[in-house]
């Protein structure tokens, strides 16, 4: 898991803002004068600036193709990924192209990369463990938004007591160590029939973000902080805007890019949490199902393959290789995002 | 300031209550009781237990020793109230407070978990001290060198490889350096358990520098951040100008600036490096605390669990507190303002 953003809640000022934007009188509007080009918005400002950073691009490209993968696993994996192959359950079969002077040990490319210790399809459990990776890291980034954007909303926009009070709570909840919390919610939950449903997903999602949306929370609150002082939020609330229509279309859209920034940065640590915890064993259930849709995690064959990975090395490389490259391009498009929503941040 | 640091310290108190009562309201929701074995234990040393560990009272508040006090006539609320905190909670709450984690459950109550905590934690802090070391003499160099030569070939993989450090959980990272060591160099980083006592162990090396992966691609990157920003101050102009050499004006000028910021970063490090040790010493068999947590999972020994997540929930928030009262000594603007 990585550190939380250290510099997140300094950040008080986003830089684009929406509001303002939208009331400027186009050019359009004061007469014949014609356009000479259309008026960029901010989103597509944005997202010119996003195409031109190659490394982000290659990042997108790679999260496109997994949630292909993700999608197509059944025609993409040689095997069922949870029926085992007697024949070479205890022998272990090698990756594809190593020769073996025993046959059952050979490679065979309908096991591209061999099988594991009970004899099952390492490829095809990779190649179904995206599915796991993908949704772990998608749910609980939607939930910690709409726990953290709300209450950092409230807590910016309201101010005064109620803003103290609200940080005090993200306080005590931020200090929580989150694996930790997340390690104890699995075990205490784990067995129950909450805890079961889906093989243990419903679980993890609540787990990986129970104590996570402090960071966005105090995100969201720093910059309504500062965006509720400024002339265009004044002049709404003179001409008589609702405090709901004031948050709603003039604070929140200009908390939006930094949101979006943060959210690329929960996912791929929400991931890793899933792995980690998997790999101590509280993660998903271990699945016999053969038609479930996520039947194993990387994080689960990484705990598998540790302890073989002496003999069969894929059962270890393989998940470890995934997780490392899902992350990756996960930070990849996070930086970009940054560097393009948020241009005086960049470095 | 010491105003300050008194608030942040008195700040420790609820955020132990809390942790304690999530931590514990969620271990006594967990399957199992402390005393389940394969062969179950006669009803007798079982009640035994239960009262030895508390474990026979009220579980949060004795609502009903209270309405029995309340019928017999008692008015004095100090009493009634003592009466209705006498739960295994509140008990445990108090203990927690005189430094008491209580007894673990798998060693039947002969050792505590202060005791293990004592026992296991030199080794945690080992291989946690070998980390940061590695992070600060790691870091800020290849920090200082890529922000002094933006946009060279040596900024360009600094910053690569920083973003890999980042973006690589070290859970990844230690298994694939893992796998690299003894298929290509041929050499075991697993050590037996003897080999992790003792000062100075090479053992230590590899999962420490492992472990510090991360903070050191943090330190790389807020290095030449900081660097960058400061190396366009007029102070630096005029130092040059006034002829001085340019290691002076990197060592005085810019250096002494640009680690500023870089002691924020240590604070939520502490978190990771708490994290990353439970998985590294998992990997590398380092029979540290975070080794510890681990079995005790395995172990339901729901008090050391407890326990553990205590010390480290403190751990963490002392962190902050030691990085906010640093960064108020080393920054007199800060200092000032307060």
């Amino acid at each position: 898991m990585t550190a939380r953003e250290p510099i997140a809640d300094l950040v008080l000022e986003s830089p684009p803002l929406a509001g303002q934007i939208e009331e400027t009188p186009t050019l359009a509007s004061l007469g014949d004068l014609t356009m000479r080009t259309k008026p960029r918005s901010l989103w597509s400002d944005a997202w010119r600036r996003f195409r031109k950073n190659k490394i982000a691009l290659v990042g997108l490209g790679y999260l496109i193709f997994l949630i292909f993968v993700a999608i197509f696993a059944p025609a993409l994996a040689t095997q069922n990924p949870v029926k085992s192959d007697v024949a070479t359950a205890g022998t272990l079969r090698q990756a594809a192209w190593i020769e073996d002077p025993n046959p059952l040990k050979t490679g065979d490319w309908a096991y591209p990369l061999g099988t594991d210790s009970i004899g099952r399809d390492v490829w095809s459990r990779l190649v179904y463990g995206t599915r796991v990776s993908l949704i772990v890291g998608l749910i609980p980034m939607l939930v910690i938004l709409l726990i953290g954007v709300p209450f950092g909303l409230a807590a910016g926009y309201m101010g005064g007591r109620v803003d103290n009070l609200m940080m005090r709570i993200t306080d005590v909840v931020y200090a929580f160590p989150a694996l930790l919390l997340a390690i104890i919610m699995q075990i205490s939950f784990g067995s129950t029939m909450f805890g079961q449903l889906l093989n243990g997903l419903v679980l993890l999602f609540l787990s990986l973000s129970i104590v996570n949306w402090t960071g966005v929370a105090r995100l969201v609150r720093g910059t309504a902080l500062s965006l509720t002082e400024k002339e265009f939020v004044e002049s709404a609330r003179a001409s008589g805007a609702s405090h709901t229509r004031i948050v709603s279309k003039h604070i929140f859209p200009n908390t939006l890019s930094a949101i979006i920034v943060a959210a690329a940065f929960i996912i791929p640590s929400a991931i890793i949490a899933e792995a980690v915890l998997s790999y101590l064993g509280v993660g998903l259930r271990p699945s016999v199902d053969p038609n479930t849709p996520f039947p194993t995690s990387w994080g689960q064959m990484i705990l598998e393959g540790s302890k073989f990975w002496q003999a069969q090395l894929w059962m270890l490389l393989g998940p470890a290789l995934a997780i490392a490259l899902i992350t990756l391009a996960f930070t990849f498009v996070g930086d970009g995002l940054r560097d393009a929503l948020d241009p005086r941040q960049g470095e | 300031m010491i105003h300050f640091i008194l608030n942040r310290i008195l700040w420790l108190v609820p955020v132990v209550i809390v942790v304690a009562a999530v931590t514990f309201f969620l271990m006594y929701r967990a399957p199992g009781g402390p005393w389940d074995r394969e062969k179950p234990l006669p009803a007798v040393t079982v009640e035994q237990l239960n009262r030895k560990f508390n474990l026979d009272k009220p579980r949060w508040l004795d609502t009903q020793g209270f309405q029995d006090e309340l019928s017999d006539g008692e008015q004095n609320p100090y009493t009634l109230g003592k009466t209705l905190l006498n739960t295994q909670f509140f008990n445990y709450l108090k203990n927690v407070f005189s430094g008491d984690l209580g007894p673990t459950y798998a060693s039947r109550g002969t050792e505590s978990v202060q005791d293990l905590i004592v026992k296991k934690f030199p080794i945690s802090l080992k291989l946690g001290i070998v980390a940061v070391l590695f992070a600060i003499v790691v870091g800020i160099p290849l920090g200082l060198a890529a922000g002094l030569r933006q946009n060279s070939s040596i900024d360009y993989v600094c910053m690569f490889a920083s973003t890999l450090g980042i973006a690589v959980p070290t859970f990844v990272s230690g298994l694939i350096l893992l796998i690299f060591m003894s298929r290509l160099l041929h050499i075991s980083p697993i050590r037996s358990p003897d080999e992790w006592h003792g000062l100075f162990s090479t053992a230590f090396i590899l999962p420490g520098i492992v472990l510090g992966l991360g903070t050191t691609a943090y330190v790389t990157r807020l290095t030449r951040a900081s660097v960058l920003e400061v190396k366009g101050n007029d102070y630096i102009r005029t130092a040059r100008a006034k002829g001085l050499g340019a290691p002076a004006v990197t060592t005085r000028h810019i250096l002494r600036n640009a680690l500023l910021p870089v002691v924020t970063i240590l604070g939520p490090a502490a978190a990771d490096l708490i994290t990353g040790s439970i998985i590294i010493e998992t990997i590398f068999g380092a029979p540290g605390l975070g080794s510890t947590f681990v079995t005790s999972i395995g172990k339901r020994d729901y008090s050391a669990l407890v326990g553990i997540t205590i010390f480290y929930a403190m751990l963490i928030a002392l962190a902050n507190l030691l990085v906010d009262i640093s960064y108020g000594f080393l920054d007199p603007r800060i200092r000032t303002s307060r």
